[in-house]
């Protein structure tokens, strides 16, 4: 068997706003579009996975968040609907997912043989987050691949940023080894956003974009400071900053999900593919993706 | 108007061991035994309605109330799956939820009602209903917990909390789902070893219960930041159960406290208390920390070159 290979990295931030303003048949509130930065980049990206050969999207995700542990989706298919617990005005989601439950059995296990706390989650009640279903949905939106969700342990809240960067690049490195010997060619996805303070209020209309922008000034400066470095190839500079990032502007990458992509893929050191950069309710998000393959890596934005 | 009534009060873990494995070992035994003592109160009293507010509902937008007359749903826990499935049917005062909401905003909070089939009610207030109300007898209202709001918001949270009673006459049992310490075992553990995490901990939370079992809920609520401080994980910018405990049930110190468990979960303070207005005080004890009435919101200090 021909050994398994990570064949793109994509950074996909969740904001339920983007699946709303694309009115997809699953989701049931209705919008006029909105936050189209960050959509179209979405959109190009989701055509480019087209032209790619995959087996598995493999996605960590914040909203899946534990303290015992890391935990993996343990059984093949989950159907039910995701409602947001913040913004259920926006984001009332119907889903039907398929799970490669090999491949996530062979990431807890490489994760255990680390040292790393795992659990497999085989409820079948269990509610699929909406982090997961944001993404993977912006990215394939036909859902003719199967997942694997890994779960989020919150090591930033019980120690320090410091510890979650070293635990989510084991765990990186774990779930690597794990890709490897499955022998199948997937796709790593890391949800999240960049800086993450929200405003406190909404508009009537969420999708009036005449009140959109970034929470104050010093959460821009930061997250360009972190465009700047993928742009560059300098991953493990970046990985290297991000306890202090993740403190100063309370981002998301406090869970640990781009530390883990980029550990999984070796610290990459060449560019990234930018495909978009929009605030949402205040929050800074990127849609950016690491191509391995020199060839179809391109210059997008 | 008339003053709020609230019959009394109840603190309790959203841990759902009590609930789902109460067997597995002698401490989450003892708790679902303080659950039962405390569902029999509601059961013998003449509570129109039951007030929760659980620290494991956060909110963004400002803070929301359940308003779906009858929420229905399979609830699963993101950690402790494995427990099983909590199956839940509750029944939601929608006139309460929608006075609250306009109450809340009459104070200056942002506030909202949300009634959406599938809406995802947390664990802390599937636990607390299911067992505190398992028949729906009394109807419930369930308030977020705002993740940026700090004092003033949960106070003032609070007294919205009386003026809708007061609006409508009714009388409430106020409860908050809280641990004590929050921090776990980052590992799985057999639940007959459980203990409190650190012997801080649990000198901690006994003081919190010394506190509680005086009746001082006002000087908790002033304790609350160096509560925060020693011995809750950084999840969120502040402790504020107290603070809306306090607001809710009046400001003062003038409870009857009863302690009828103390266990660990997990590793966390797992505790349930009862408090009952009472007409002696132990005296206010703690109060360094000025009344709020209304929210103005962020002051943006920053922004007027304050600093």
């Amino acid at each position: 068997m021909p050994k398994g290979e990570i064949v793109l990295g994509c950074l996909a931030p969740h904001p339920p706003h983007v699946v709303y303003a694309e009115n997809p048949d699953q989701n049931e509130p209705v919008s006029e579009g909105g936050w189209e930065t960050l959509r179209w980049g979405y959109n190009r990206l989701a055509r480019k996975l087209k032209t790619i050969d995959y087996d598995a999207l493999v996605i960590f995700t914040p909203h899946w968040q534990t303290y015992i542990g890391t935990h993996f989706l343990g059984l093949p298919e989950f159907k039910s609907k995701s409602v947001d617990p913040v913004f259920p005005n926006i984001f009332r989601y119907n889903y039907d997912i398929k799970v490669d439950v090999e491949l996530s059995e062979i990431m807890r296990e490489k994760a255990s043989e680390h040292g790393i706390i795992t659990k497999m989650m085989r409820n079948q009640d269990f509610r699929v987050d909406y982090g997961t279903i944001t993404s993977c949905h912006m990215l394939n939106p036909d859902w003719d691949k199967p997942i694997v969700t890994i779960s989020s342990n919150r090591n930033a809240h019980y120690y320090s940023a410091e510890v979650m960067n070293e635990q989510a690049a084991a765990l990186g490195r774990a779930c690597a080894e794990a890709i490897e010997e499955s022998g199948k060619k997937v796709v790593l996805i890391s949800s999240h956003s960049l800086s993450h303070r929200h405003f406190v209020t909404e508009s009537p209309l969420p999708e009036d974009m005449s009140r959109e922008h970034i929470y104050n000034h010093s959460q821009y400066v930061w997250d360009m400071k972190l465009v700047d470095l993928m742009r560059e190839g300098k991953m493990r500079e970046l990985i290297d900053i991000l306890p202090e990032f993740t403190e100063q502007t309370i981002a998301e990458t406090e869970a640990g999900g781009l530390t883990w992509m980029m550990s999984a893929m070796g610290f990459p050191q060449y560019s990234a593919e930018i495909y978009g950069y929009q605030s949402v309710i205040g929050t800074g998000n990127l849609v950016a993706a690491w191509d391995p393959n020199a060839v179809t890596r391109e210059i997008v934005l | 108007m008339e003053e709020a009534d609230i019959l009394f009060g109840i603190y309790c873990p959203p841990h759902p061991q009590p609930l789902l494995s109460p067997e597995a070992s002698e401490g989450y035994a003892k708790l679902r035994q303080a659950y039962d003592t405390c569902r029999e109160r509601i059961e013998n009293s003449d509570a129109d309605l039951i007030i929760v507010y659980s620290t494991t509902w956060p909110s963004i937008i400002g803070h929301q109330i359940q308003a779906h007359p009858e929420p229905e749903w399979v609830h699963v826990d993101d950690d402790f799956h494995y427990l099983g499935s909590m199956p839940y049917k509750f029944r939601m005062d929608v006139d309460f939820a929608e006075c609250l909401r306009d109450s809340a905003k009459e104070r200056g909070l942002h506030s909202r009602t949300i009634a959406y089939e599938g809406f995802p009610i947390d664990t802390g207030s599937v636990v607390a209903l299911k067992l505190l109300n398992p028949d729906n007898r009394i109807p419930a209202c369930i308030v977020s917990s705002n993740m940026y709001a700090n004092r003033a918001e949960t106070i003032v949270l609070g007294k919205s909390i009386r003026d809708a009673l007061s609006k409508q006459g009714k009388k409430a049992i106020a409860v908050v789902v809280s641990s004590l310490s929050n921090r776990m075992f980052t590992e799985h553990i057999n639940p007959t070893e459980d203990r409190i995490h650190s012997p801080k901990d649990d000198e901690w939370n006994r003081k919190i219960l010394e506190f509680f079992a005086d009746g001082r809920l006002e000087d908790l609520s002033q304790l609350s930041r160096e509560i925060h401080g020693q011995i809750r994980v950084q999840k969120v910018v502040a402790y504020k159960p107290a603070w809306w405990m306090a607001a809710t049930m009046g400001q003062h110190n003038n409870y009857h406290g009863e302690v009828l468990a103390y266990e660990a979960l997990h590793g966390s303070g797992g505790a349930v208390v009862t408090l009952t207005p009472s007409s002696g005080s132990f005296g206010d004890k703690e109060f360094d920390e000025d009344d709020v009435e209304y929210y103005h919101g962020d002051r943006d200090v920053l922004d007027k070159g304050m600093l």
